[in-house]
């Protein structure tokens, strides 16, 4: 079991807290550079879903996980991103302009989106997110000069400061920088005051407006970073599928974004990736395993459909800290050896809070 | 469910009738929306949960109703009251078993839950062997009867879907009002400890109230399958009536209703009056101005939250 002795306040806010730690990530960052030898092209393609997924998780995770605000709609930033980002390239931007570009107005949009979101709560901000969804959707299907409309259009290759990076190992390193960096971005926030005034937000509004948190400012910032993170891993994924339509950014991507928040565990970075490797790993789990299944489920085309709702109401039944919370379990149980007892993680059992107040 | 587009003259009278042909089909739209938004908001005045599976609680019953009609070849009315039945319990089944166990928790939670059991009976359904995978035609007596009132063209369906959604809404009224019931119901609804301390079952309630939203999505189910034909992504129409409840007032039964018409009405006008495309999204538009201008909807009342 490791106790932090801690003399410092740096200490309280370092990004690397102990020896363990720096050796665990360091060897993943390790192993994540050596991948492309070890691999080959198929999983290199996954891999580099994975980390598109992440970013977009990401981003999802900032504005529900850590500011509460709930957004049915993430694809739409999503889309935003990738379109901008065919439309830049396809008009000349390199590709390290082009990148922050599509990210700045998918920013852009989460300002326009989190506008209303000041004024409404719970389930109208799901609902309102959810509305702008499909008028994105249904924009990027008519505005036919820039987006091609609903017979989609190419997207032209990554070449960064001449070296033509194609969509193999190129591709994942790239993905990889940029996955890092968001990452470190994140964490940064959160350490920061307005990761912590976001964390506030998601407690207790009331309380965080008499901390003196400026609520209005908080929740379009929170916004704008969210659609920022999910509008660069769109312009990501624009490049790795080569070829967008409208149809890719529709609700039900909207969902897949969300059951990587919710499976990989509400409220914590890792979760982002734990949700992000279960959500690429559940098809393949699913090809793999129709083999073995009757022919009446396995061939069945609602198989897929049926998994993850499944999954879904499984984890909030039964593991309401997703993936993340079962991890923390089972290495808490390792820390504390025998001394575990079954109540470590158990909430509080409430009975239904009312949102609205008579 | 297309308003009637002129042709040709151009008349004033050509237009009104247009116009009311276009009302009309607006208004027996909008009464499918507001089942659907009613169903969401009987449970979320009851339980505080948004039921994301209102849609596919229709798609279900739509199915039921179709299988005992071609399977077990009964009438209509008998197949809409067995499947009634069968859909009731499967709501109280539901709340039992998957929505009492996680009382208590956030909302985004509860709204992922139902997401993923909508997406649960949309692939179970898929899976039943060559029949969930097709679009089927519900065989109703007044399947493409119409009425001729002068100028108008009007088909049964419409009428049907009009006349059914204003008896339901009355029996509600009246169950809500005047039986033990439906007054224990509004009572757990508005304050849930102060109906335990009065003795009022509120669990047996709450699974009551989850039977009944099923019981109004079933019968949106066969209303609506004249016009979309019964198949498995039937329920995405629920996706339009959640601007509907919004619209409304999300903790209003009444405000449910006008805000159904209110999407209907303004969808089918959408459609013929304004360019392509606008159709679809003129119900989220709504929403998002509704959101701007009366954040609690037209009846919802203005809540506070306490810290």
């Amino acid at each position: 079991m490791r106790f932090l002795f801690k003399t410092d306040y740096d200490q309280d806010i370092r990004l690397v807290k102990h020896g363990g730690q720096a050796f665990w990530y360091g060897l993943l960052m390790v192993v994540l550079l050596i991948a492309p030898w070890g691999v080959g092209d198929y999983w290199m393609t996954q891999l580099s879903f994975i980390l598109i997924y992440s970013i977009a998780g990401l981003g999802l995770m900032v504005l529900a996980g850590f500011t509460g605000l709930a957004s049915l709609g993430h694809a739409a930033f999503l889309g935003v991103g990738a379109y901008t980002q065919a439309y830049l390239l396809s008009h000349g931007w390199p590709f390290v302009l082009a990148l922050p570009a599509a990210a700045a107005l998918a920013a852009m949009v989460g300002v326009v989106v989190g506008l209303p979101a000041l004024r409404v709560k719970g389930i109208y901000l799901a609902i309102a997110t959810l509305a702008f969804g499909f008028i994105v959707e249904e924009v990027m299907a008519r505005w036919e000069s820039v987006t091609g409309g609903n017979s989609g259009r190419s997207v032209p290759g990554v070449s960064i400061f001449g070296w033509e990076v194609g969509s193999g190992v190129g591709f994942y390193y790239v993905c990889l920088v940029v996955c890092t960096l968001a990452t470190l971005g994140v964490l940064n926030l959160l350490r920061s005051g307005t990761g912590r005034a976001f964390i506030a937000i998601r407690d207790s509004e009331i309380s965080a407006q008499s901390m003196g948190i400026p609520l209005a400012r908080t929740k379009t910032l929170a916004f704008a970073i969210s659609a920022a993170l999910t509008g660069a891993a769109g312009a990501l994924y624009a490049h790795k599928l080569a070829f967008i339509s409208p149809d890719q950014f529709s609700a039900l991507q909207s969902i897949e974004l969300l059951l990587i928040v919710v499976v990989g565990g509400v409220g914590s970075v890792h979760g982002a990736f734990l949700g992000a490797i279960f959500l690429i790993a559940l098809p393949q789990l699913i090809a793999v395993s129709k083999d073995f299944l009757p022919p009446v489920i396995g061939q069945a085309s609602g198989l897929q459909a049926l998994i993850y709702g499944a999954v879904l109401v499984g984890i909030v039944l039964f593991e309401p800290m997703g993936l993340y919370g079962r991890w923390l379990k089972m290495r808490t149980y390792l820390q504390l050896f025998p001394f575990y007892r079954r109540g470590m993680f158990k909430r509080q059992k409430a009975f239904a809070k009312s949102e609205r107040v008579r | 469910m297309l308003g009637a587009r002129t042709v040709g003259r151009q008349t004033p009278e050509a237009d009104v009738t247009a116009f009311l042909q276009l009302l009309i089909s607006g208004v027996s739209l909008g009464c499918i929306y507001a089942l659907i938004a009613l169903g969401f908001v009987l449970i979320y005045k009851a339980t505080e949960t948004v039921n994301f599976a209102q849609g596919e609680l229709m798609m279900l019953g739509a199915f039921a109703g179709l299988a005992l009609m071609e399977i077990a070849q009964l009438p209509f009315i008998v197949a809409a009251v067995l499947a009634l039945a069968a859909m009731v319990a499967l709501g109280v089944l539901l709340e039992r078993v998957v929505i009492r166990p996680i009382l208590g928790q956030p909302q985004f939670t509860v709204v992922m839950l139902t997401i993923g059991i909508g997406f649960v009976a949309r692939g179970l359904m898929t899976m039943v062997p060559n029949y969930g995978s097709d679009t089927h035609a519900l065989p109703v007596p007044y399947k493409g009867q119409i009425w001729n009132l002068g100028a108008l063209v009007i088909s049964v369906e419409q009428v049907v879907v009009i006349v059914v959604t204003v008896v339901l809404c009355a029996l509600l009224y009246a169950m809500f009002s005047f039986s033990r019931v439906g007054i224990a119901m509004q009572a757990a609804s508005q304050n849930q400890l102060a109906a335990y301390y009065m003795g009022i079952p509120v669990q047996r309630l709450n699974g009551l109230v989850w039977g009944l939203s099923a019981g109004v999505a079933t019968i949106a189910g066969l209303l609506l399958a004249p016009f979309t034909f019964v198949h498995v992504n039937m329920g995405f129409i629920g996706l339009k009536a959640f601007p509907a409840a919004v619209v409304g007032g999300f903790g209003s039964l009444p405000g449910a209703i006008v805000g159904g018409l209110i999407i209907g009405v303004i969808e089918a006008m959408a459609g013929f009056y304004l360019p392509e495309g606008f159709k679809d999204i003129a119900a989220y538009v709504v929403v998002l101005v509704m959101l701007v201008i009366k954040p609690n909807g037209l009846f919802g009342g203005s809540t506070r939250k306490k810290v």
